[in-house]
């Protein structure tokens, strides 16, 4: 079952694009990552599927019903984080997190302290006193208190200590074991190939491609490095061959082909090191934004 | 019910403050009246030589001695009015745009619950607030003419029908606040614009009063809901108060309309 189902949704701002024909779905229980720049459109979307800005035109569902039509039902089981976290300033943690506890009809006080203790978080000072990461660490406490069956995280990580960051990231990984469905935009790839199954990738409001961490790693993209002296570049005039860079006695290239046409070619020159890898995550990406 | 209280609870403080103005304004003005009330004939030779302009500004060109009870309290109840006005309007103004101006708004409304009952919870807190203030400023208004009118008569029904006015009056205001709130992109200060809202409006009676024109009057509450005709006549202008009232009821209804349709932006 699709959890989110994103069928060719289009937001203008006036004139100036927000997303673009974006279509993609989110399966039960995958954790999805989505990536892109800034600007590109990531936030949009998910405003977009919270019915806090409205398209332009397409439509998207979740849980299999219509966002804006049935956005107060469905927003009972989604849990959302957004990228800066603003609160009630003059409120208390724990009156803040009471006050957000008071919107769905179940007892989440059990939860709430829970995750309070795991985030380290102070319950008894007031918003405006918390540092940048504390007042995040409320954003994560409010946004999971209730169990979300769909956790929606928008560039979640920022201003966590890498500490913090390791915990926030083992109770996604907790929430998700238990079922829930997390739906995960983010521009640093690290993060999400150590957590995602799936990404969408978004540029310039479009989506580049939707596929899976591993398939997206495999895509037969090798990092080929060659040593030694007077190698020809010509000889590397290959079709697949991207990114080609000589320095000294060095040449640097991405390849996407028959492997065999490439090892031919290095054994035709006299080599002191071939270096064949598989391409970081940020590597393919930059291929994708080039 | 839970974003009714909240809201409420950020009004406390606010209505607090506004009513114990209100009180102080309209008690001190009423020490003064025993003064005013006693030398009839020197008051009304005193105002004989004022400007009539300044006199009409004041809204006092009405046919009733300043000496008498409610010829006093035509002279009071303008600067209550506008008093009423400024936090009428700071409610309106601020009560949807502070989600956004805050950045709140992303907490509130990815929660379970519709625009429209965010938008109802909010008016009514705020209705509420500003009723406790008319609540406090009849009783003001009664013990205050009490205790200085010096046992003079006075047209107690006069009286009950222009403070029957504050209610409809600070609705104008907020609901004017409302639309434009949601019509413009943000509202950074809501103080500027709700001291612009309530002056504007106030000056305009008073070049009304000063120049003629009803078509001035139209748009203002001031000349709606003028206390010196209502205390001297014992009537409302009724095609002016159904003006009021047909724009609140517009003002309202476009509020809600955009408001559902609004996108929420963030930084």
């Amino acid at each position: 079952m699709n959890v989110i189902q994103i069928n060719n949704l289009t937001k203008y701002y006036g004139k100036s694009r927000g997303i673009k024909d974006v279509s993609f779905e989110v399966k039960e229980g995958e954790i999805f990552g989505f990536i892109g720049p800034n600007g590109s459109g990531k936030s949009t979307t998910i405003r977009t599927l919270l019915s806090l800005i409205f398209p332009t035109s397409g439509s998207a569902t979740i849980f299999g019903k219509d966002c804006i039509e049935h956005g107060p039902e469905i927003r009972r089981e989604i849990g959302y984080l957004p990228s800066e976290v603003f609160y009630y300033d003059k409120m208390k943690v724990i009156d803040l997190l009471k006050y957000s506890a008071s919107f769905f009809k179940k007892d989440c006080t059990k939860r709430m302290n829970e995750l309070a203790e795991i985030m380290e978080l102070d319950l008894k000072r007031r918003i405006e006193d918390l540092s940048y990461g504390n007042k995040k660490k409320v954003g994560i406490v409010q946004g999971l208190l209730h169990q979300p069956k769909l956790i929606m995280l928008d560039e979640p990580t920022s201003g966590l200590d890498p500490l913090m960051q390791k915990k926030f990231f083992n109770i996604i990984s907790e929430e998700n074991k238990k079922g829930a469905t997390v739906f995960f935009s983010s521009h640093i790839l690290a993060e999400v190939q150590e957590l995602c199954s799936r990404v969408a990738i978004i540029k310039d409001g479009s989506i580049m491609k939707v596929e899976e961490i591993k398939s997206l790693r495999e895509n037969n993209y090798k990092k080929i490095t060659v040593r030694g002296e007077g190698i020809t570049e010509n000889k590397f005039n290959i079709d697949g061959i991207t990114e080609k860079k000589m320095e000294n006695d060095e040449l640097r290239f991405f390849y996407n082909g028959n492997i065999n046409n490439i090892t031919k070619a290095i054994s035709s020159e006299t080599v002191k090191d071939v270096l064949i890898e598989e391409p970081s995550l940020e590597e393919i990406f930059m291929h994708y934004y080039n | 019910m839970n974003i009714f209280i909240y809201e409420f609870k950020m009004y406390v403080k606010s209505v607090l403050a506004w009513s114990i103005s209100i009180m102080a304004l309209l008690t001190m003005f009423m020490a003064f009246y025993p003064t005013f009330g006693s030398d009839v004939a020197i008051m009304d030779k005193i105002l004989e030589n004022y400007p009539k302009e300044l006199l009409k500004i004041m809204g006092m060109n009405t046919g009733m001695s300043l000496s008498s009870v409610l010829g006093y309290f035509v002279f009071v109840f303008v600067f209550i009015q506008l008093c009423i006005a400024i936090q009428a309007s700071n409610y309106g103004f601020s009560f949807l745009s502070v989600e956004e101006r805050e950045l709140t708004a992303d907490f509130l409304m990815s929660k379970p619950v519709s625009r429209s009952k965010i938008l109802v919870s909010k008016f009514l807190a705020a209705l509420l607030a500003l009723t406790i203030t008319n609540a406090v400023l009849w009783i003001t208004s009664f013990t205050t003419i009490a205790i200085f009118s010096e046992g003079k008569d006075y047209n107690i029904n006069n009286l009950i029908l222009l403070l029957l006015t504050i209610g409809v009056f600070q609705l104008f205001f907020m609901s004017i606040g409302m639309i434009i709130s949601v019509s413009v992109k943000k509202i950074r200060s809501v103080l500027s614009f709700s001291m612009a809202l309530s002056f504007g409006l106030y000056i305009l009676n008073a070049l009304r009063n000063i120049f003629g024109g009803e078509l001035l009057g139209i748009l203002t509450p001031f000349y709606h809901f003028e206390p010196g005709y209502i205390l001297e006549k014992g009537q409302y202008n009724l095609p002016l108060v159904f003006i009021s009232i047909g724009i609140i009821i517009i003002s309202i209804v476009a509020t809600y309309i955009l408001y559902l349709k609004r996108n929420i932006h963030t930084l």
